[in-house]
């Protein structure tokens, strides 16, 4: 297993936010976690990275733990995090942006599969035209592959994507799904939070349900795709 | 030249150096506060204290010069302990703590230097070389604060150039807008933190000392420049540097000329403005944040 996470309870100030959760991915997988809002998704991805300090449980990523620590290490150890709200750095330009996600801020050039600006360029054209703009400038769609490259340019083995979607038109939904079966295809492997369940489904084989800070359901995409009973009970409004 | 003219000419300078101070003062407290979300109260307590360091050193080995480079990153040093030891462990509790604790801190700082230095003025006096007036265009400058205007200029321009044109300058700006996202990209955060606390306390120690020589060294320093910095910060806008030097230059002459033409009311003045610029522009003429 790439990331195993087991039994985490996290907790905003009284609020058991998180409740024995447990996932794990395996290498070159894409994996979806689901659920309606406020369920405890983003909570989950918080407390893998660090952003929140889980209470107890595990969080272990090429069979090291990483539980707690701070999110620095974490990115360093190889999970990328892509923050819902796309969180781009507005005041740098899209250059910047994509070299703030560089470790150590030199770019590897000895690795043939290390991620550098021209790939960036490859997968996100629209950026090679606007490298000085600022982050500020882009529109809603630009923002969250301005977020997906700047995470790339880090190499994780592991991309973590809050929401991708939110808030984005069709269209540009469309784009970062097949951005997301690309970095998939390169050998990333992919946690995917989502609320779009057609888009989540048409891009992971394996899913899991949240339920009020906990996991309800989990399966392949196969079987949900089956199970409408488990559909209206964690998916449906 | 008419004598009025240069008097106002006098007044701008000396304005422009006050201003220069301020901004020197106000530029740590806007990057500590963009970068960390602190506000912290004990910066001028620390500008204050490098002006009592300042005077020790000229005290114990003669030399203005000395004073200027050692004062400062001794007031730099006691600044990266509190943050290290102090603030780190009250962030959990928020910013409530955080405010507190520098509160704290600058009265321990107040009352240390009234225990160590008492509570007189105490003299620190500029090297002869910068004593006097110089005569340029038919003018008389006082030397001494135009060598304030050049030092701080020449601050500012190492620090835009750091800021603008290095990757650890690239960092802090980004950390300025999203501190958490930076630290999640896989960058040391916390080692950032302490290099901004570092050189925002010494840029305070370094006006301390510069301004040591015009105003003499007392307790009550701290809290003159505290208020004057806390507005620069307010109306420039948190976090931005542009805007603190833009407005520190503004307030330095409202200052200074204000004590000129409205003498009894240049105490009010500073927040006279600041209402009116937050009337106008709520986060600052720079802000982008509230």
């Amino acid at each position: 297993m790439l990331l195993e996470v087991t039994n985490l309870n996290t907790y905003y100030g009284q609020s058991h936010a998180l409740q024995d959760m447990s996932l794990q991915v395996a290498k070159g997988e894409v994996v979806a976690l689901l659920g309606r809002n406020g369920m405890g998704k983003s909570t989950t991805l918080k407390s893998i990275m660090g952003l929140l300090k889980p209470r107890s449980g595990k969080v272990v990523f090429e069979g090291r733990e990483i539980t707690g620590q701070a999110p620095y290490k974490i990115a360093q150890a190889g999970i990328g995090y892509v923050p819902e709200e796309r969180r781009i750095f507005p005041t740098l330009s899209v250059l910047d942006n994509l070299m703030m996600g560089v470790k150590g801020g030199k770019i590897d050039t000895a690795d043939p599969d290390a991620w550098t600006i021209e790939k960036i360029f490859d997968h996100f054209p629209f950026m090679k035209e606007r490298t000085h703009q600022k982050g500020a400038h882009l529109s809603g769609g630009e923002q969250q592959m301005l977020t997906i490259g700047r995470t790339l340019m880090g190499n994780p083995k592991l991309l973590m994507v809050d929401e991708p979607t939110e808030g984005l038109s069709p269209i540009m939904v469309k784009e970062v799904r097949d951005v997301l079966r690309k970095i998939s295809r390169s050998g990333i492997s992919i946690l995917l939070v989502e609320h779009n369940l057609k888009m989540a489904m048409s891009v992971a084989t394996r899913v899991y349900l949240m339920a009020k800070a906990h996991l309800g359901y989990t399966g392949t995409v196969a079987e949900l795709a089956a199970n409408a009973e488990v559909r209206a009970k964690y998916l449906e409004v | 030249m008419d004598a009025s003219v240069a008097m106002y000419v006098a007044q701008g300078i000396h304005g422009l150096a006050y201003g220069m101070i301020l901004f020197l003062v106000a530029s740590g407290l806007t990057l500590i506060f963009g970068m960390m979300g602190v506000l912290n109260l004990a910066h001028a307590a620390f500008f204050m204290l490098s002006a009592y360091f300042g005077y020790q050193m000229l005290a114990w080995t003669g030399s203005f010069w000395l004073a200027l480079l050692v004062a400062p990153v001794l007031t730099a040093v006691f600044g990266i302990l509190m943050e290290r030891f102090l603030l780190k462990k009250v962030h959990a509790f928020g910013h409530m703590g955080e405010l507190i604790l520098t509160v704290g801190v600058s009265l321990i700082v107040l009352d240390g230097v009234k225990a160590v230095w008492g509570t007189e003025s105490l003299p620190l006096k500029m090297p002869p070389i910068l004593e006097g007036l110089v005569q340029i265009g038919g003018m008389q400058y006082p030397i001494y604060r135009l060598f304030i205007i050049a030092m701080a200029l020449m601050l500012l321009a190492i620090l835009s150039l750091v800021l603008y044109k290095t990757r650890l300058g690239m960092v802090v700006r980004a950390a300025v807008s999203d501190a958490e996202m930076v630290n999640a990209l896989g960058i040391n955060v916390p080692l950032v933190f302490m290099c901004v606390f570092g050189v925002g306390t010494w840029m305070a120690g370094v006006a301390g000392v510069a301004i040591a020589p015009i105003l003499t060294v007392f307790p009550g320093l701290a809290d003159q420049m505290g208020m004057d910095a806390f507005v620069v910060v307010v109306v420039g806008g948190f976090g931005s540097l542009g805007g603190a030097f833009l407005v520190s230059i503004i307030g330095g002459l409202i200052s200074s000329y204000g004590v000129q033409f409205l003498s009894q009311y240049a105490a009010v003045l500073m927040f006279v403005f600041m209402a009116v610029a937050l009337a106008i522009k709520p986060m600052g003429l720079f802000g982008e944040r509230e």
